[in-house]
């Protein structure tokens, strides 16, 4: 089957219920998407599919045939930075940085959609997503960073 | 891979011939048992001056061989070096270096000896002294852990930068005919006095002619460009990138997917399994039997953990007892004179003070490290040598565990440290090491990929050890005039150094570091016993190790002492401590929280002080009583860790510190059914989650005598200062963590 990811087609052989998730690190090896749990209980494997933040380990690949996906790596790089990502390096968020590509795929479609959210909504919907070194205030500080930036861009 | 391996591959191919054009480091020798791993098949026009920097044609590359978890050490170690080398960040390569005693751990030592942290005295300074001598000469360990890095490198790392400098000077002198004097540095270069600037990379063929300038002095802390000042970590654009490359994430040509599962009776085998089914799954390629359980190795990692879920065993039952009912009987069995562990601290009569007596009993339960990266690891052996790629916080130690398991000499394993998605200690354990082993060893010559389930790492984790406080007192007049904590667990350090084959027979420190060193000298009659449960599950060292529950079971037992005694929690403290800085840390966390101004109705506030790995820590929260459960407003944490080098990274930790406290403390534990760990994934043990995560304001003041690591002591005042402040809101005391089984949370 073919997917697309971060605008490249690919060419895959594998089992329509394998996660994406695994389609991403082992058959792609798009490895800054990561495993946490397997679950959907800790947002570390959040990827974009046609705009929408969603758990790539609990998203069977054969549901994202035709969509567009982008992951971490395509969202920017580090010559480029996404706004989202600027502010992450701004407000030097990451300790171990391990649940840091799903907090922001996560955060970047929540400033696509609310330009300018309240602590509430950041807290919201940001709620799924675990850091366990505990960088929490300083995404929510990030979060309304990357929304000035992006107001300004 | 990664910097290392393109350092390791260039000094590989070089090898013995290039001898000849490295450096003499004699005086480095004369100073140190240790060579310079880095002299040795040095290619020819590089130098280098010490382990930790080293400078060719193209590049100079600074080795940092602490391991990093998180707590941004990689980036910390460049800045002391690059601070005296007068050189920028960005103007340097890192890289994690080859294991080598001659980077063995001298911050560890000062707290093997019977000296409280805070005693300043010649005599505790020597044992220290003695101490490090003795580490470093008969038990040199290359290890991360302990909140160790920077009492570790902060001399060595700036003096390392500082001999670098100063050899790139004299080879300029030598080159130009300039006398040193004149000479200055800046920006990775030499500056000459007719303005003329040479880059450090095109001294290094002099320079390696040179012996190594030993005899530096360093600058004092007014004068630092970098240090003291935020600084933007080297790893930062990487970790928000999904760049950066962790172990889990290492790739290799023709790389085959294991995952493992091993009998949830942690450490007992399996009678039989049956892998008919998983042998015929796609992608399978082998079903290995390994110690205690099977592997699947596959051509992709979710094959290997279905074909592996699909494997039928029959599992031996635990050595330990199987209920958890059973495991806190044996610990509430051991408050007897037999299994005294040591009385640390036993001043006053205790038994003879008068006044009103309170008696409390307290328990912490096993807890585990989950780090959001699961364990994994990469190994590919051959016949002359094994290469593994993974993190770790032991080094030396993951070499010879595997040069035990594929028979051959440690020389030729060789360990690439990489970068750890977390740890709180659980790196510094083997298991996946000794797997990846026998893996690997089953598939010679193709690289395999080990990558726990979450489901896996839960059920293998060794978790934080159990502890019962059981505490009484006296107060009398308003104060509290006696505290006596009995402290028992099984031992942690016994299960973990037993796991590295080294006996433990003495006593455990940490069966009572985070109570005895609290240093409230004006408490006159205060005594802390310890007891050393028999041997359960096994545990192992989690982020901050004794001093949460010690620290729980102490400061929670003060606050109930100071309620009956009707003092304000604060300044009782105050008061009953006899320690300049331990007070200002105290009234720097009334300071900034202004600690007794009226608060709004269901509110209340609790402090807690513990001081841990040497630093004192108080930190006051804020909650409500809300009608849907305890919400968790606020956090203030004063601290002292002597000097605060990066003072971002150094907020950040402190935050993290605060949230892992409060986030094990409300939901999280271990508990055994039928010798397994009930707990399975993150919603059996959750952690904190933003929405729970209240606003932290730090204060790292400069007051402490020594420079310390910040790493775990702001964990253990946490759960206290939250069981406080629930108990000023609600008047509900909670002995017992995790508290969401006594009251819930918003």
């Amino acid at each position: 089957m073919d997917i697309t990811v971060n605008n490249q087609v690919h060419s895959i052989d594998v089992e329509g219920d394998m996660p994406l998730l695994w389609v991403l690190r082992d058959e792609l090896g798009l490895t800054g998407t990561k495993y946490g749990c397997g679950v959907a209980a800790c947002g570390a494997c959040t990827v974009h599919v046609d705009g929408v933040a969603v758990r790539s380990c609990q998203t069977p690949v054969s549901d994202v045939q035709g969509a567009k996906i982008t992951t971490i790596e395509g969202l920017g790089t580090p010559d480029a930075l996404h706004a989202v990502q600027q502010a992450w390096v701004d407000l030097q968020v990451a300790q171990c940085g391990y649940c840091q590509s799903g907090q922001i795929m996560q955060a970047t479609e929540l400033l696509t959609n609310n330009a300018a959210p309240s602590d509430q909504e950041i807290d919201d919907w940001m709620n799924g997503n675990l850091c366990r070194c505990g960088t929490y205030p300083r995404i929510r500080a990030a979060v309304k960073a990357a929304s000035t930036l992006m107001k300004d861009a | 891979m990664s910097k290392l391996g393109k350092y390791t591959r260039r000094t590989f191919m070089v090898g013995a011939a290039a001898i000849a054009g490295g450096v003499a480091f004699g005086v480095y020798r004369a100073k140190t048992p240790f060579e310079n791993p880095l002299g040795r098949d040095l290619p020819i026009g590089s130098a280098t001056f010490n382990p930790w920097v080293l400078v060719d044609a193209t590049a100079v590359t600074l080795v940092l061989p602490h391991a990093d978890l998180g707590q941004g050490v990689h980036s910390l170690q460049a800045a002391l070096i690059a601070e005296e080398l007068d050189i920028e960040i960005d103007q340097v390569q890192t890289t994690f270096g080859a294991p080598d005693k001659a980077y063995y751990n001298g911050g560890i030592s000062g707290e093997m000896v019977p000296f409280m942290p805070t005693d300043d005295s010649r005599t505790a300074e020597f044992a220290r002294s003695f101490a490090g001598g003795a580490i470093k000469a008969f038990m040199p360990m290359m290890m991360t852990g302990g909140s160790s890095t920077v009492p570790d490198s902060y001399l060595k790392l700036r003096q390392a930068g500082a001999m670098a400098r100063e050899t790139l000077k004299a080879a300029a002198s030598a080159q130009t005919g300039v006398p040193v004097s004149n000479i200055t540095t800046k920006n990775g270069a030499v500056h000459l006095p007719d303005g003329e600037i040479i880059p450090y990379t095109a001294l290094a063929k002099r320079a390696a002619e040179l012996d190594p300038v030993q005899d530096v002095s360093l600058r004092p802390s007014s004068q630092w460009r970098l240090l003291g000042k935020p600084m933007k970590r080297t790893d930062i654009v990487a970790k928000s990138t999904g760049t950066q490359e962790y172990g889990i994430d290492v790739k290799a040509k023709d790389m085959v997917y294991a995952t493992v599962r091993v009998n949830p009776a942690k450490g007992s085998g399996a009678n039989s399994f049956d892998d008919t089914t998983a042998k015929s799954m796609r992608g399978v390629l082998r079903v290995l039997k390994i110690k205690n359980g099977a592997a699947v190795v596959a051509d992709n990692t979710w094959r290997a953990i279905q074909a592996v879920n699909a494997i039928e065993f029959d599992w031996k039952p635990s050595t330990y007892p199987a209920e958890q009912a059973d495991h806190w009987a044996a610990v509430e069995a051991s408050f007897v004179e037999d299994k005294l562990n040591g009385t640390p601290r036993d001043v006053g009569a205790v038994d003879q003070a008068q006044g009103t007596e309170v008696i409390a009993e307290y328990r912490s339960p096993y807890v585990a490290h989950a780090p959001l990266e699961p364990l994994s690891a990469t190994i590919l052996v051959k016949e002359d040598r094994v290469d593994i790629w993974t993190g770790h916080q032991i080094q030396l130690a993951v070499e010879e565990k595997i040069a035990a398991i594929t028979g051959h000499d440690v020389s030729n394993v060789h360990l690439h440290n990489m970068f750890i998605g977390g740890s709180f200690g659980h790196r510094l354990e083997f298991l996946n090491i000794e797997q990846a082993a026998e893996i690997g060893n089953a598939m010679r010559g193709t690289p395999v990929k080990l990558t726990y389930s979450r489901e896996e790492d839960f059920a293998q984790d060794f978790p934080r050890h159990i502890t019962m406080g059981r505490g009484r007192g006296r107060v009398d007049q308003g104060r509290v005039v006696a505290l006596d904590l009995e402290l028992a667990a099984p031992s942690v350090m016994a299960s973990q150094m037993g796991r590295m084959g080294i006996n433990m027979p003495m006593p455990d420190a940490m069966l009572h570091s985070g109570a005895w060193e609290n240093p409230y000298h004006n408490l006159e009659n205060l005594r802390i016993r310890s007891y050393k449960a028999d041997a359960l599950a096994p545990v192992s060292s989690w982020r901050s190790v004794g001093a949460a529950p010690n620290g729980f079971a102490f400061d929670s037992l003060l606050d109930e002492l100071i309620h009956a005694a009707g003092a304000d929690p604060l300044e009782e403290r105050i008061r009953l401590m006899g320690h300049d800085t331990s007070v200002k840390v105290l009234e720097a966390v009334g300071e900034m929280s202004n600690w007794g101004a009226p608060l709004g109705p269901n509110k209340g506030r609790g402090v807690a002080f513990v001081l841990s790995f040497g630093v004192p820590v108080a930190e006051v929260v804020e909650v409500t009583n809300t009608s849907k459960g305890i919400k968790i407003d606020k956090v203030w944490v004063a601290c002292d860790v002597g000097q605060v080098l990066d003072p971002v990274n150094f907020e950040n930790l402190v935050q993290g510190g605060v949230v892992y406290g409060l986030g094990h403390a409300i939901n999280s534990e271990i508990t055994y059914s039928g010798g397994h760990a009930d707990q399975r994934n993150f919603w059996d043990a959750e952690g904190m989650r933003i929405a729970q995560c209240p606003e932290i304001f730090v204060k790292g003041l400069e007051n402490a005598s020594k420079i310390r690591g910040i790493g775990e002591p702001p964990v253990p005042p946490a759960a206290p200062a939250l069981a406080n402040a629930i108990f000023a809101a609600t008047g509900q005391r909670i002995r017992e963590m995790p508290f969401n089984k006594f009251i819930d949370f918003v």
